[in-house]
């Protein structure tokens, strides 16, 4: 096979999700849950099979293909067509999406028939898997879009099925609302970054006009110095688009409520792809950003100061995901960092392990979720309010749950960066990068890293260690092979995912050189290597000797005071956008509500002036016009026709020699006009 | 021809034979009556046609007046029938007692 023909094979990649999808919103009900899962799966896995086959075409034409499928939108000078651009950069996270995604999919089977039930509604099983579909086909439209707009169909199309999913139990959470609320939350605050990304198109369109990547790059490139502020703007609303669905600050506080979701889709969207889509949009205008002047920097800043504060507030919650929410929100911090100091491979090495590791830890805490769950209804334990999220009711589960813990313990070694897991070489290529860069920026990261050891092994100790704490964990029992083959699989990958750009032989940077120009190689700075192992083995003691120790009543670091109350509240963040935008927002929305359309438009507009005047102008068109001049009207035609008639009646005498002298006048007179004229 | 009978002295009485039918029937209330005189309008134009063929030496009024026996012979039969419908229903043929018409 030629590798044109390997390319033509690209449309498939999207098609495939789209028929899974269509099939299970047709027949979803008739295949039952197993039928439903293997389509769904099995489309994902197929068109895991055409990113391998694009992988293996680019092995030999490194140039990548721009597969043409239909003309879009053609006004006047605007012209967007739909492309697939194939390179090595959108294979690296097409490759990424679909395997991972395949995994979480078949991993999904076997969490969603539990949770339909515990829910109580096992008829949104197929649902479920729609919406995965659907998102699987909109990331793939996202990372092979050739131009903005078609980024940003995808980029969009994620976003909904965020926010479906997020949502998907909408009528549970807190107050039967909070799971509507986190996905009206995601949604919104999504927005604004999406808001970003619309303004930076159209300054690309003004400036370049055109929204084709390839085409805005040269342009820019041609241009040299009289591109630089027009790069500048694009790349700052870029990274607000960014910020927005890569949860940075200020727009993070989205993520940690959207795991009100069921727990495949905090693996799949919010920890592998989907929030990975800003740091992939980022290093697709690498060649903005290299002409950019302030970006790089604010990028750079932002990114490292994310990573210090989600690491912090994920050392002081008790829910077992949202600790790995705050600590996916830290680990995008690392890669937009990355890219900011311009390690782009080290950004995109680093998103694609984190996607396995991540993935790990969150299927990893499906399970534990429903593990405690199953525990909680077989030890038919009343408690009114049992949260089987919450840590503090779990301990002691490795007996309970060995496979479970052993890959948590591996995801988790992963994250936490121990030699040679993926974690290690991913982060160590970023903060050596920094190192070289901004030695601020490493100190931040490297920082953030000693968090991040220190709450991975809180939570480890606080889930798996020790003794249970509530009847649920004592009775806790193992998921089934449907997930935990999935979680072998996405250990094995955390493992070795380090492969991808093992320093020295640089697979990674080498096959991405093809797509971004002008990389540096990466340099295996063993000093940095040594401290940030050290550092992370500093925490786990740490960690170790703050809970490892003593039964766990209350959290041992509530001694550090002020800094607690500080993490335990998120630096007030949350309150301080209720303060700043949404409580001043809810008493805008009651103002209009109440006093612009009750009062305004409602009470005075509409009753007084135009209900007052509309019932004025009927009275008068239906005394005045209609009684006096219409009716009478038409009752004297009626009285004139009624009086004719009399009239003409009486002619009617119903003698038939009556009607003899008329017919022999008549004849006399016809007769009579015919002879004399 | 008959000596002495112009085609001046068929019309005047063929214009008698015809007032004196419409006369009758506007004038006698018996239907039999009535009807009678209608037959003598309709020979009384017949007499016209015939005397006109034979002044003008042309055959068409003749073969009017075949046409218009024809359908006299017709009427009579339409018109009998009526007659004899309306004396069942009233034991009396007098026009004037079928005035169920009037306005």
């Amino acid at each position: 096979m030629t590798a044109e023909a390997l390319f033509s094979l690209a449309p498939l990649l999207i098609l495939f999700p789209l028929l899974g999808l269509v099939v299970n919103i047709i027949a979803g009900r008739r295949l039952g849950e197993r039928g439903v899962g293997i389509v769904a799966s099995a489309a994902v896995g197929l068109a895991f099979v055409i990113a391998i086959l694009q992988f293996i075409a680019l092995r030999m034409d490194p140039s990548g293909a721009t597969i043409h499928i239909a003309d879009w939108i053609v006004i006047g000078q605007l012209e967007v067509e739909w492309a697939l651009q194939i390179d090595t950069l959108s294979v690296t996270m097409m490759l990424m999406v679909t395997g991972v995604g395949g995994l979480i999919h078949i991993y999904a089977v076997g969490y969603m028939h539990d949770d339909v039930r515990f829910q109580g509604d096992p008829s949104r099983f197929p649902r479920f898997f729609v919406y995965f579909n659907l998102f699987i086909a909109a990331m793939l439209l996202l990372v092979t879009g050739d131009s903005y707009l078609t980024m940003f169909v995808g980029w969009e199309g994620v976003g909904l099925c965020s926010y479906l999913l997020i949502s998907f139990w909408y009528e549970k959470g807190e107050d039967g609302i909070g799971n509507a609320l986190a996905g009206k939350k995601a949604f919104v605050v999504n927005r604004i970054g999406d808001f970003g990304f619309i303004i930076a198109m159209l300054i690309t369109f003004w400036f370049f006009g055109t929204l084709t990547f390839e085409e805005v790059f040269n342009e820019a490139e041609a241009m040299g110095a009289g591109a630089v502020g027009a790069a500048t703007a694009i790349t700052l609303f870029l990274l607000v688009g960014a910020a927005g669905k890569s949860a940075q600050i200020p727009l993070f506080v989205w993520l940690p409520d959207a795991m009100a979701g069921p727990t495949p889709v905090s693996a799949l969207i919010h920890a592998a792809t989907m929030v990975t889509a800003g740091i992939y949009m980022l290093v697709r205008n690498a060649a903005l950003l290299e002409i950019a002047t302030v970006t790089p920097d604010i990028i750079a800043i932002i990114g490292a100061a994310t990573a210090l504060l989600a690491a912090s507030i994920a050392v002081a919650r008790f829910d077992i995901k949202r600790v790995l929410a705050y600590s996916t929100i830290s680990q995008l911090g690392f890669m937009i960092a990355a890219v900011g100091i311009g390690a782009y491979v080290a950004a995109i090495f680093h998103l694609v392990a984190h996607a396995f590791f991540k993935a790990l830890l969150f299927l990893s805490a499906g399970s534990v979720i429903q593990g405690v769950e199953h525990g909680h209804h077989r030890a038919d334990s009343h408690e009114e309010h049992f949260n089987p999220n919450d840590m503090r009711v779990m301990g002691g589960l490795r007996t309970r749950m060995k496979a479970t813990f052993w890959v948590y313990l591996i995801g988790a070694l992963a994250l936490v960066g121990i030699p040679p897991l993926a974690g290690f070489f991913s982060k160590d290529e970023i903060l050596a990068d920094a190192l070289l860069v901004s030695p601020a920026v490493y100190w931040v990261l490297v920082g953030s890293a000693f968090l991040t050891a220190f709450y991975m092994g809180r939570q480890i100790l606080m889930v798996f260690f020790g003794k249970p704490r509530s009847k649920a964990a004592e009775a806790a029992e193992e998921s089934p092979a449907v997930m935990v083959a999935p979680l072998v699989v996405l250990a094995i990958l955390s493992v070795g995912g380090g492969l991808i750009n093992s320093p020295g032989l640089l697979p990674l940077t080498h096959f991405l050189e093809d797509t971004l120009e002008g990389l540096r190689e990466p340099e295996f700075v063993a000093a940095v290597a040594a401290i940030s192992t050290l550092l992370a083995v500093l925490a786990i003691v740490l960690a170790w000797l703050v809970y490892g120790r003593r039964p766990m009543a209350h959290d041992p670091v509530r001694r550090l005071g002020s800094l607690w109350t500080a993490i335990r509240h998120r630096w007030w963040v949350d309150g301080f956008y209720d303060w700043l935008i949404v409580s001043r927002y809810i008493s805008l929305s009651h103002w209009l509500a109440e006093v612009a359309d009750e009062q305004f438009l409602h009470d005075w507009v509409h009753d007084t002036v135009i209900a007052r005047s509309f019932v004025r102008a009927t009275n008068w068109l239906a005394s005045v016009l209609d009684l006096r001049l219409i009716d009478r009207g038409f009752d004297g035609l009626g009285a004139l026709t009624r009086r004719g008639a009399g009239g003409l009646g009486a002619l009617q005498t119903g003698y038939v020699r009556n009607y003899a002298v008329a017919v022999f006048i008549g004849m006399v007179l016809v007769v009579s006009y015919l002879l004399l004229s | 021809m008959i000596p002495g009978v112009s085609m001046t002295h068929i019309l005047i009485l063929s214009g008698v034979l015809f007032t004196l039918g419409t006369l009758g029937v506007l004038i006698r209330r018996n239907a039999i009556v009535m009807f009678m005189s209608i037959e003598l309008m309709l020979n009384a134009s017949n007499l016209a046609f015939v005397g006109f063929a034979r002044s003008m030496g042309a055959l068409s009024g003749q073969v009017f007046v075949f046409f218009v026996i024809a359908v006299a012979a017709a009427e009579v039969a339409v018109g009998l029938a009526l007659i004899v419908a309306v004396y069942r229903s009233r034991s009396s043929i007098d026009v004037d007692r079928v005035s169920d018409l009037k306005g």
